[in-house]
């Protein structure tokens, strides 16, 4: 008969980054999209043109009855050097009209790769907010995002894991970035000398301070116990291969 | 990326919740605590008075400290949708390399432990661990017979394995192109030209004193050792990190070294640091493992046999073999590109409860950085503290240059930046050594993996590693390497093959390093 097996006294590897899976306050339902292949936008004849387009288009379609208010972009990028967003909008002059609805840019050259032919930022995630955009970014019913990559030296560029977060989420928790990030007016510098301090500060800091904390009791702290045996025992098999 | 506030405020609570549970913070509560029955501590402005309280007594420099080491050490927040091994490293290829040349080694070890026959952790038995403890301070005076251990791996392995690796999205064309390095680094990292380089190591240029320069003997001291050294006093007198970080650019006097190091790294040798020391050297005398056969075989090979080093030797086994003991170090693996080994004990195959890592700190390439203990020895003679400094400068700056990884002083971009710096500047003598099939990453490659230890003087290497503390950054050993291709240019030009040109550049303990940084980054025509 076994006895029960020890408790480890050994530690696991270090939790992964605060923020991940944490209770990190980012919408957890994306919207839901279609999203098409990227599209090379090249002219002459797309098979036998050697040479790179250079261009790329991805288009993605929102159900057309549940036009998107648009909170966040969400993606990691794969080798794209410079990144366009265009919007089309449901306003209420459209209602009834069957013409083609306009086509606003609300992200323009937004760069992701600041040296091109080089790796940096090729394969990093990226979140575009609704704050950073240069036009109103409600009843959205189509995003067209469109990839650039000048440098030759690549064979293929996109993004992956495209997601669209709506606005509005009910909790704090996942207002988290919307308000933080509205956070940062042209700062004036602190009056030592004044009186009553500012209330808008006071309270902008005072929800910071309670995100924080949030955060902090979410995570268990990552004391060290120092054992690497279990239980005075290190007598070990051979090393895996995982 | 993150947005610059959302940014903040998760580096901020990271630094916190790493902290949370420090014996620092143990410590600021028992002062705040304390503190209370002071007179000057009023209970309607509490928390204002305690942290007045802190301020003068001293321990918000010891935070703030922390929080400096915390923010050096540990990269920025990621992405909150990126997975931890996006942290490790971001680009997926290179993860895959670090993985195969893992499995590389573990395989090596574990065949090496089937055919020896020897286990890779055995309990010591009684006797032999009080024999042990008795030698403890001789440990070099053992003759084992390790003749049937072999290294893990050589440099030259691990450079090959570099070499080799391609990004699978890169033209890696046939025909020569612009797209192919000439070098033999063949991936597309960025990596500083010399005008940024010029920018990075500002306080490195001709208008700024140096120590390794400015204080030679036909240099007044007047005009900058004097006023440079009492700076250092005041620095240490005000005990702030950033400070000493920032005053290291320029050198270290020698007297003050050891403890601006140490102020840099925020090792503060505090009793349970001692405590944890010989905890570590319990575990060495009831554990014998195969790599401490290996750390032996490599101590004999390298640090034994040289000029300078060899009076270390027994201080070398004491911090290597509790280093290989140390869980500690685990925590590094957070933003290494590498993973740790592990194994299961016996009999309890698969099941998680029993898995370990192996060794305990899981590093089991430590061949060829051990030589690079060996310096902090003339600078730190109690053994606890030599060894929390070496685990710290391990963790902070020496792992990097023996994993895969793309950062910008891993050993990749390293190489790179050397071969680039020799291209764009000296491509006569590119050319001519590529042509003569002396390729110069193949010479440069060892001075930098260990650092340039055991190739200077030691004084030399000491100042040289003043800087990367000071710019914690390993940069400046790839300009180093280019910048003494550049000082022996005119006999590399006359050599005729690999052997020749490695003649020419075997004996650098005559350099003087700071010399030829300033005038590669600051006076080479370009």
């Amino acid at each position: 008969s076994a006895s029960p097996a020890p408790e480890p006294c050994w530690m696991e590897p270090p939790a992964p980054s605060l923020g991940h899976g944490a209770g990190f306050p980012m919408a957890p339902d994306p919207a839901l999209c279609t999203v098409r292949s990227p599209v090379a936008l090249q002219v002459g004849d797309v098979k036998t043109d050697l040479a790179r387009p250079g261009v790329a288009v991805i288009d993605v379609a929102l159900p057309p009855t549940q036009p998107l208010d648009l909170q966040e972009i969400v993606f990691k990028n794969s080798y794209t050097a410079f990144l366009t967003v265009r919007v089309q909008r449901r306003r209420p002059c459209d209602v009834g009209r069957e013409g083609a609805r306009k086509w606003v840019t609300c992200l323009w050259n937004h760069c992701l790769m600041p040296s091109p032919h080089t790796e940096a930022g090729s394969q990093d995630y990226f979140s575009v907010f609704r704050h950073q955009m240069l036009c109103d970014v409600d009843q959205v019913t189509a995003v067209r995002l469109i990839l650039r990559q000048p440098s030759p030296v690549w064979l293929h560029f996109t993004l992956e894991e495209l997601r669209l977060y709506p606005r509005g989420q009910q909790s704090l928790q996942t207002g988290f970035p919307s308000w933080l990030s509205n956070l940062a007016p042209q700062q004036q510098p602190e009056n030592l000398h004044g009186g009553v301090p500012d209330p808008e500060k006071v309270s902008t800091e005072v929800q910071q301070l309670w995100v924080l904390t949030e955060m902090i009791r979410a995570n268990q702290t990552a004391a060290r116990i120092g054992r690497f045996d279990v239980d005075g025992c290190y007598d070990i098999n051979l090393l895996s291969y995982t | 990326m993150l947005e610059q506030d959302t940014g903040l405020s998760l580096a901020i609570a990271q630094i916190v919740q790493r902290l949370k549970g420090s014996s620092l913070h143990s410590q600021l509560e028992r002062q705040a605590r304390g503190s209370l029955h002071k007179p000057e501590i009023k209970l309607d402005s509490l928390k204002e008075d305690i942290k007045e309280f802190l301020k003068t007594s001293g321990w918000e420099k010891r935070l703030q400290n922390a929080v400096y080491s915390e923010l050096n050490v540990f990269p920025s927040p990621c992405h909150p949708a990126a997975p931890p091994e996006h942290m490790k490293e971001p680009l997926v290829y290179m993860r895959k390399a670090q993985g195969s040349w893992e499995k590389r080694i573990l395989k090596s070890l574990n065949s090496m432990c089937t055919e020896l026959s020897i286990p890779l952790a055995r309990k010591r038995p009684i006797g032999e661990q009080k024999e042990l403890l008795n030698k403890w301070n001789e440990m070099g005076t053992d003759e084992p017979d390790l003749s049937l251990f072999r290294p893990v791996y050589a440099p030259k392995d691990f450079l090959e394995v570099l070499m080799n690796l391609r990004n699978p999205n890169y033209e890696n064309g046939d025909q020569p192109s612009f797209r192919n390095h000439l070098g033999l680094i063949q991936v597309p990292l960025k990596v500083k030209d010399i005008p940024e380089l010029r920018d990075y190591f500002s306080e490195l240029g001709l208008n700024t004193g140096q120590l390794g320069i400015d204080d030679s003997t036909q240099v007044p001291p007047e005009l900058f050792e004097n006023e440079h050294v009492r700076v250092g006093q005041t620095v240490l007198t005000e005990q702030d990190s950033a400070a000493a970080q920032q005053y290291v650019r320029q050198g270290c006097p020698t007297a003050l070294r050891a403890e601006l190091w140490a102020l840099i790294l925020n090792i503060s040798n505090q009793p349970e640091d001692i405590l944890y020391y010989e905890q570590l050297k319990s575990n060495v005398i009831q554990h014998d493992l195969l790599v401490d056969s290996l750390i032996y075989k490599d101590v004999k090979l390298t640090a034994s046999n040289d000029d300078y080093y060899f009076v270390f030797e027994d201080y070398l086994y004491q911090v290597l073999l509790c280093f290989s003991r140390d869980t500690s170090v685990l925590e590094h693996f957070s933003y290494s590109s590498a993973t740790p080994p592990k194994s299961y004990i016996r009999g309890k195959l698969g099941l998680e409860e029993y898995a370990v890592f192996y060794p305990p700190n899981a590093l089991s390439q430590l061949n060829s950085f051990i030589i690079s203990v060996a310096p902090l020895c003339f600078l730190y003679h109690e053994p606890s503290k030599l060894y929390q400094i070496f685990r710290e400068m391990y963790v902070r700056f020496f792992f990097r240059l023996h994993s895969i990884s793309s950062h910008p002083s891993g050993i990749v971009s390293l190489c790179l930046l050397f071969e680039t710096l020799l291209q764009t500047h000296l491509p006569q003598l590119f050319y001519h050594l590529r042509e003569i099939g002396a390729q110069p990453l193949r010479i440069s490659f060892k001075w930098m993996v260990r650092a340039f230890s055991g190739y200077l003087a030691t004084d030399q290497l000491l100042l040289l590693w003043d800087r990367i503390l000071g710019y914690n950054s390993l940069e400046i050993l790839a300009v180093l390497a280019a910048a003494v291709f550049a000082f022996r240019a005119v006999n590399l030009m006359e050599v005729t093959s690999l052997a020749a040109a490695e003649a020419v550049l075997a004996d650098l303990s005559t350099l003087k390093v700071m010399p030829l940084l300033q005038i590669f980054l600051f006076a080479t025509v370009t």
